[in-house]
């Protein structure tokens, strides 16, 4: 009986991006992989990989160059999880990541040395490194204030063409904007139904129709990103075509369908590459054998599997993605009861003010690894070889005003694996 | 500069003030409202919202606690629509004083107070999340306000008899010739821009900010300013209110309201009535001390924390703490040598209709007018501007109308656009104007950012919305947003653990991770306070009242 069950080489914790991330870089270089994981900021995110635009964050300094502003990072936060990556592992890790991507038809463009100023849901601007396709144009038309109609739909909340226009009037006279109904739908809009929806051309050419008078002195169109599920990019092709005009998306509020493309796409191009995904499934315990060899229970209770693997990377957010647990009397990671780092008491962990440029030194907490991105116990000793961590979890970063998410998350997880492979785990 | 006559001018929209503004109306007398932020933005906004029956005084102040039972009688006949009439429970646990719990039914009765000793089984049968170890326990008629609908509705009542209001007017001064005022400076806080009011007679309801009033006005009044600090449960966890049976301490309350319950409250003496937030530090006492009387309460789910601000006058303004009444104060500033002014302050939210009588007799008494109070028998109508603060409603109306056309904007508490246009048509120009705190006023009128999300959703969507319907302009609705999210932050900050902590973090990530919103766009409170005159008066959308009460 025990001769036939699989000992994976890797249990990767999270389907984040930073779980993604791993999964893939495991996979990709043969190893076997087994994936569990629920909600994280990938479905909730908008789809822009960033890498480093704000430093220090208490001055809300932008930068151009997102490799200058890692530099500084490197050299007044030594602590920084990509301290211990160096550049180069960073544009690798970016790099493999979007090329898989592309090769998904999720293609991302961006420029190689500079952040590209993109379009939030609420109308602001921020920076990013890597865009989606098909909201690039949209970068053009921001950059260039060409004449531009955004265009949004009755029934779908949160997404205000007006608002849009209101934010940006002042520097951009020739933004306008329509409100149109959405192909052969009443009532409450929700973009991944949208979406569903304008996979089929018939649909797309009602819209294109529609659009096309509010479109006459336009060169641009932006829509909320809702064209297209497994293939946008063909879909704003097709409305380009049909309408002559420059076609971008804007990404919505949660529930948005920037965020569920992705993970479609993982879940597309990992099957084939041999991972087992275990879907929206929790690891609720892990041993570890004398051998080294650890065991998990995953699962719900009354639906469990164990599964047992020579390596793990622990990749499971921070309190969103609950990979770290608030309590009343402090924060713990609840898998490995890894000890994390963190403000001395609860009075310490936020700031007054919720936009204050400074951030929450919550924000900061996190575990610490060695450089190998090993997990470190209380006496700074690493806790297991064979436990490696990476993403959001690790301490001594704010991705939120930094604008790093993505980065961290994908380039930590690179080095996990890469450290991993180094120490000749694969069985 | 614009001047604008009365025959009285009421200063402060609380629950003191709004019931002054319909009883004079009903006695026909002509007046003005003026608020510096809102309807409730001070102590009326931020309480426990708990409708004494008077058991809670009857050891230290016997006349209170009868005030509390006439008042409270009254109201539950003629406000039905702004009271839950929930009954209430005194328990008390080992350890609580002996000597208390066996007066207390003689206490009681020495004021009246209905009051009638249950077992402690049936207690726990009641309502049985209290503790298994209770040693006594008393059933009182202690029931829930909504204090929002209550104020709102007295507007809307005294508007319909005449009298009218203006929020985010502050008064900032008052010029006195011959020993009256003759004219009271304001700013509108809205447009930056100064007014006048020429009134016979001026009534300072100020609450807390009393003492500033009479102060610009040459007078003294002594005031103490206690602050208090309540937390918020996900769930309702008792059907009744829930009282620690011993001398009135903190954390001894638990209330009721509508889907949820309110926790409370703490006590602490700050030197500027501005100056109040909750704290971690707070909310972490007030659990650590209650879960005595119920042990889930270590447990439950807490939403927000809030805080206001209680005047305490000074008996004799003698400055002598230990006759820190909790009574009100109605004070004739003859004595000051002003001799159309008066100050009403102090008391409690369930005595307000009191509070307005007595001023309105000696308003009457001054400008001669022969009216009586008619407070005691005229019912309180329910009105369109109150309705939407009842939790449940608007998720009722939502499912009852089922328009496919209308969306619900806010999730947690189903509040739906058709109601968030419903409200923005009822602020109309009296209330806060449009954009400056429109979001803010929105939420003061209905459930919007009330729950988990705490605004981080809905905020964002009745925003979008506003922007649709050109209530706001430029950049503005999202400086308003961001004064909105950082006053739910207040009552936010102290309770983040466990899934609030979840919720906080996907806050953050949305508004300052997605959206950059830390970076740009001053909050409204940055572009309001700029250029005023003072750094000590908040702003429009900011400011006093320390967080919303639920
Ligand atoms: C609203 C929002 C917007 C964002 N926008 C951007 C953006 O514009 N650009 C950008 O670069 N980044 C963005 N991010 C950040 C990014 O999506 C990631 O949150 C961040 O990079 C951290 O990734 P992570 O994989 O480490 O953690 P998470 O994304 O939090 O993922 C954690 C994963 O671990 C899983 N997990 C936790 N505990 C267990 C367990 N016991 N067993 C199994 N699995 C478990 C969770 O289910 C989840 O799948 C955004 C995030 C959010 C929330
Ligand atoms: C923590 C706490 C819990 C409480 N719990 C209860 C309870 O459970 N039951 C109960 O019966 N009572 C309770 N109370 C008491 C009750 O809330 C107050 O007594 C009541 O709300 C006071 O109303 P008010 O109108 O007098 O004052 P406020 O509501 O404070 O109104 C004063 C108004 O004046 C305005 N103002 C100030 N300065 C100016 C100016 N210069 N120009 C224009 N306007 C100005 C303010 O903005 C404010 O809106 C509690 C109080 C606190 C603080």
């Amino acid at each position: 009986m025990k001769r036939y069950e699989t000992v994976y080489d890797v249990m990767v914790i999270g389907a984040g991006f930073a779980g993604m991330a791993a999964t893939l870089f495991a996979a990709e270089r043969g190893l076997s992989v087994a994936q569990a994981g629920a909600t994280g900021g990938i479905d909730f995110s908008t789809g822009f990989l960033d890498l480093m635009a704000v430093h220090p964050v208490a001055e809300g300094r932008y930068w151009d160059s997102p490799w200058d502003a890692v530099d500084a990072v490197i050299r007044d936060v030594p602590g920084h999880p990509y301290a211990r990556l160096g550049k180069e592992c960073i544009r690798t890790a970016l790099d493999d990541f979007t090329t898989f991507l592309a090769s998904q038809k999720l293609e991302y463009l961006g420029h190689a040395d500079r952040n590209t100023p993109v379009f939030s849901p609420a109308g602001t601007v921020k920076r990013t490194f890597r865009v989606p396709r098909t909201a690039w144009k949209g970068t053009e038309a921001l950059r260039d204030k060409a004449p531009t109609i955004i265009v949004d739909f009755h029934g779908l909340k949160g997404f205000s063409g007006p608002q849009i226009v209101e934010m940006q009037k002042q520097q951009w006279p020739d933004l306008k904007t329509a409100r149109l109904a959405f192909p052969g739908s009443i009532g409450e809009l929700y973009p991944e139904h949208m979406a569903w929806t304008l996979s089929a051309p018939e649909r797309c050419a009602e819209l294109a129709k529609a659009v096309a008078e509010h479109a006459r002195n336009v060169e641009y169109i932006g829509f909320p990103a809702v064209l297209g599920l497994n293939d946008p990019v063909r879909t704003v092709s097709l409305l380009e075509e049909l309408t002559g005009r420059h076609v971008f998306e804007i990404p919505t509020l949660p529930p948005s369908i920037t965020g569920p493309r992705l993970r479609a796409t993982f879940d597309r191009g990992l099957a084939p590459r041999g991972v087992c995904t275990f879907s929206q499934k929790m690891v609720l315990n892990a041993r570890r054998a004398d051998d080294g060899l650890f065991s998990f229970q995953i699962g719900a209770a009354g639906d469990v599997r164990t599964v047992r693997a020579r390596n793990a990377i622990l990749a499971s957010g921070r309190f969103f993605g609950k990979g770290l647990l608030a309590h009343r009397d402090g924060v713990i990671e609840p898998i490995f009861n890894i000890p994390v780092t963190q403000p001395s008491s609860r009075t310490q962990w936020h700031t007054e003010r919720f936009f204050a440029r400074q951030g929450n030194a919550l924000n900061l907490s996190g575990i610490e690894v060695d450089d190998r991105q090993r997990p470190l116990g209380t006496n700074g000793a690493v806790l297991h070889d064979n436990l490696f961590a990476a993403g959001a979890i690790l301490a001594h970063h704010d991705w939120m005003r930094m604008k790093c998410g993505a980065g961290i998350a994908i380039a930590t997880a690179y080095h996990a694996v890469r450290s991993m492979i180094d120490s000749g785990s694969k069985g | 500069m614009k001047t604008i006559s009365t025959t009285v001018l009421i200063i402060g929209g609380g629950a003191t003030g709004t019931g002054l503004l319909r009883d004079l109306a009903l006695r026909g007398v002509q007046c003005l409202l003026v608020e510096k932020r809102d309807i409730n933005a001070g102590a009326s906004g931020a309480n426990h919202g708990l409708l004494h029956s008077g058991a809670r005084y009857v050891a230290s102040d016997s006349e209170a606690a009868m005030e509390c039972r006439e008042e409270g009688e009254l109201l539950k006949r003629l406000a039905p629509q702004c009271i839950d009439d929930t009954g209430g429970l005194f328990v008390a646990v080992p350890g609580d004083n002996e000597q208390y719990i066996a007066d207390f039914a003689d206490m009681c009765a020495r004021s009246a107070v209905p009051c009638h000793e249950i077992s402690v089984a049936e207690a726990r049968s009641l309502e049985p999340a209290l503790a298994d170890n209770l040693v006594a326990a008393y059933a009182v008629e202690d029931a829930a306000v909504d204090p929002f609908m209550l104020s709102l509705d007295n507007v809307a009542h005294a508007v319909s008899l005449g009298a009218s209001y203006r929020c985010n007017t502050r008064v900032t001064g008052f010029r006195i010739d011959a020993q009256r005022i003759t004219r009271v400076e304001l700013v509108d806080d809205t447009t930056g821009e100064p007014l006048c009011v020429e009134a016979a007679l001026v009534v300072n309801a100020a609450g807390a900010w009393a003492g500033n009033v009479a102060r610009m006005a040459g007078a003294t009044i002594n005031l103490l300013f206690s602050s208090g600090s309540l937390l918020i449960t996900q769930n309702r966890l008792t059907t009744r209110v829930i009282n620690r049976l011993r001398k009135p301490a903190d954390s001894d309350i638990l209330v009721p309201g509508g889907t949820v319950s309110v926790l409370g409250t703490t006590s602490v003496t700050i030197q500027d009535p501005d100056a109040c937030r909750p704290s971690v530090e707070e909310a972490d006492r007030i659990i650590n001390d209650a879960r005595a009387m119920m042990p889930s309460l270590e447990t439950t789910r807490y939403i927000r924390a809030y805080a206001g601000v209680r005047p305490l006058v000074l008996a004799g303004d003698a400055g002598d703490a230990r006759n820190v009444s909790r009574g009100f104060s109605l004070i004739d500033h003859e004595r000051d040598d002003i001799a159309n002014f008066v100050t009403i302050t102090g008391g409690k939210l369930t005595t307000f209709r009191l509070m307005a009588e007595k001023p309105a007799d000696l308003v009457c008494r001054k400008l001669g007018v022969d009216s009586p109070c008619t407070t005691r028998e005229v019912p309180l109508p329910p009105s369109n501007m109150g309705m939407w603060t009842e939790p449940g409603l608007t998720a009722k109306t939502w499912l009852g109308t089922r328009d496919p056309h209308d969306l619900i904007l806010c999730e947690c508490e189903m509040v739906s656009r058709s109601v968030i246009d419903a409200i923005v048509d009822t602020i109309g120009t009296a209330g806060p104007t449009r954009g400056q705190s429109m979001l803010t006023a929105i939420g003061l009128r209905s459930r919007v950012g009330k729950g988990p999300c705490q605004g981080g959703f809905c905020g964002l969507r009745v925003t979008s919305h506003l922007y649709d319907r050109n209530c706001v302009e430029g950049t503005q609705g999202v400086a308003e947003l961001k004064s909105f999210i950082e006053r739910r932050w207040r009552g936010f900050s102290p309770i983040l653990w466990g899934l609030p902590a979840m919720q906080a973090d996907l806050q953050e990530a949305l508004y300052c991770g997605m959206m950059d919103m830390e970076l740009q766009i001053p909050t409204a409170r940055e572009d309001a306070t700029e250029g005023m005159e003072t750094t000590t008066h908040p702003a429009p959308g900011e400011g006093a009242a320390c967080g919303d009460r639920q």
